[in-house]
């Protein structure tokens, strides 16, 4: 607050700021740096005593390895991991764009009829709540392609959330805005475009986020059932084969990339869903 | 009730053209013009055999302002979702002049009810937009219909920008663009605190002068039924009936001092007594 008194107070240093405003914006630096420096500051400290217990116990690398020889074994066998990786990413990827497309696409069946529902959802939910792998098993032999078994894991775990999400969203429109689109005769085409769709957004975004998440999971998941007997190449294979050779730090190495895959996917979600709602939508407003 | 009341002979005719004309189609009118809707001893019963409205009969006239008032439960929201088509009645009939039907409207919610996604602008096109009209043909009128209610330069805002008071404007500007020939206005300003509510109100009659929109104002305000409309249909609960017809006979444009007029005073006192007499009185048989 500005001191205006003048003359008078004259001897007093004329500051321009509140002492208590300066003391939250202070505080409010202090936190934003905080936010960042703190988790690294814990992770520093948790692979510093990983690696003091490691050398202090004499631990063999084949029982734990200390995180220098992780980094090394990464560095050493990058050839080997990075091609491994790039196929979990594929089989991710492919599954989450399935997910996505099939989700939506249910969403939208389900929204335009309520017979389509009743009819289908009670399936939607026996894949969700089965566990993969107790399916995987059957998938692997009844489907010859390892690659489009793989495939179907990931989206059976992937979709779920996108499609519920999404009906969720579609049928959360305004009823005010319905009552509007109904008055101004919409069809039903422009009431899906232009009304439940934009509503479903914010809930398909949250959808795409857990989803993500899942596809990796699937993907790896997956691969572990289908085991190492077939030409498998993915981060999974890589940790069972590493697995079988007691190559442990290996075993890490792999484990860190699928770790950080998955983190950058969840970036790469809440970015695209940052993106989209920054506009309008309450979860992405900043508040005074 | 009172010497006034259920006569109709009080309507006035249309606005008067007033500046930035939005319709133009108003001269003014010797003769009584046709109504352009009719209700028709409506019904409308709900499951559980709860009458919401019964026997409900009016005309609206071109260039009408007219408000159903009444407490809750009167039926006054079921007559206007009635009107705007989104329920059947049970019985009787709701008339429109050429048969035409309720396409040409523009309504107005108790909330601004405004799509979050969209800008002010690309949410007062959406009347067009549903008619398959393109923005670039349209900008013009939305931008008037934004002038209007005092919203020039807001058009690239998103709503929630702006206000509450600006929201509704906003859905004033939607309900307008069109030129509707009925605009239905379901307690627009109840969720709005007095004073912006006043100051909508004192636009609104604004907006009733240049436009000469025809208007049936659901409200349960007295002072706010006696400032805006021409006729007031007073309405009584269970079951949703009305009970009387009062005519406010000042012409339009009104000016700011009618809320301090003697004959406000007075119209209002009376339409009070006939809406607390409503209360009092006995569930008809």
């Amino acid at each position: 607050m500005a001191v205006t008194d003048g003359p008078r107070t004259g001897h007093l240093p004329i500051d321009t700021t509140d002492p208590e405003e300066e003391r939250l914006a202070r505080r409010q630096r202090i936190e934003d740096a905080a936010r960042w420096l703190l988790p690294i500051a814990v992770m520093a400290v948790a692979i510093w005593g990983w690696h003091r217990i490691v050398v202090a116990n004499e631990i063999p690398h084949y029982v734990l390895p200390g995180p220098g020889l992780v980094l090394e074994t990464l560095w050493e066998d990058r050839g080997l991991l990075f091609a491994s990786l790039m196929i979990t990413l594929q089989i991710t990827f492919a599954a989450l764009a399935v997910a996505v497309i099939g989700g939506v696409g249910l969403a939208v069946l389900f929204a335009q009829s309520r017979w389509a529902e009743m009819s289908f959802s009670p399936f939607a939910v026996i894949l969700q709540v089965t566990p993969i792998v107790s399916i995987a098993p059957l998938i692997f032999i009844y489907i010859e392609s390892r690659l489009v078994g793989l495939l179907l894991c990931a989206w059976i775990v992937a979709f779920f959330p996108v499609l519920a999400n999404t009906t969720l969203g579609l049928k959360s429109a305004d009823h005010n805005l319905r009552d509007l689109f109904a008055i101004y005769r919409a069809t039903r085409w422009q009431r899906l475009i232009h009304l439940q769709l934009p509503s479903a957004l914010p809930y398909f975004l949250g959808g795409l986020k857990i989803a993500g998440g899942l596809a990796l999971i699937g993907a790896v998941v997956a691969e572990y059932v289908a085991g190492t007997g077939g030409i498998g190449s993915g981060l999974a294979f890589r940790i069972l084969e590493a697995g079988y050779r007691l190559n442990i730090p290996r075993m890490f190495a792999a484990l860190i990339l699928i770790a950080l895959t998955g983190v950058a996917i969840y970036g790469a979600t809440s970015l695209i869903a940052h993106l989209s709602l920054r506009r309008w939508h309450e979860s992405a407003l900043k508040r005074e | 009730m009172t010497g006034e009341t259920r006569s109709g002979a009080h309507n006035l005719p249309g606005a008067r053209p007033g500046d930035g004309n939005l319709q133009g189609t108003d001269a003014p009118q010797m003769t009584e013009p046709d109504p352009i809707l009719r209700l028709r001893q409506v019904d409308k019963t709900f499951a559980g055999n709860v009458v919401a409205l019964r026997g409900m009969s009016m005309e609206v006239r071109q260039g009408d302002f007219i408000s159903l008032l009444g407490p809750s439960g009167c039926g006054k929201s079921t007559a206007l979702r009635l009107i705007a088509g989104l329920m059947r009645p049970t019985h009787g009939r709701i008339e429109w002049d050429g048969g035409a039907g309720t396409d040409d409207l523009g309504v107005v919610f108790q909330e601004p009810t405004l799509m979050p996604w969209a800008t002010v602008e690309k949410n007062v096109w959406l009347p067009f937009r549903l008619r398959g009209q393109p923005l670039s043909r349209t900008r013009d009128r939305i931008r008037e219909a934004l002038g209007l209610v005092g919203l020039d330069g807001f058009a690239e805002r998103y709503p929630r920008e702006l206000s509450g008071g600006m929201k509704m404007r906003v859905s004033i500007a939607r309900a307008l663009v069109t030129n509707a020939r009925l605009i239905l206005m379901d307690e627009p300003f109840a969720a709005l605190d007095e004073i912006t509510r006043q100051k909508l109100n004192d636009d609104l009659l604004n907006l009733k002068a240049q436009t000469g929109a025809t208007v049936i104002f659901v409200t349960h305000s007295v002072f706010e039924s006696v400032f805006l409309s021409n006729r007031i249909l007073v309405m009584a609960p269970r079951p949703g009936r009305v009970i009387d017809e009062i005519a406010v006979p000042e012409p339009y444009p009104r000016g700011m001092d009618w809320r301090t007029a003697p004959a406000y005073g007075e119209i209002t006192r009376r339409t009070s007594e006939t809406l607390h007499a409503g209360l009092a009185q006995p569930e008809e048989p």
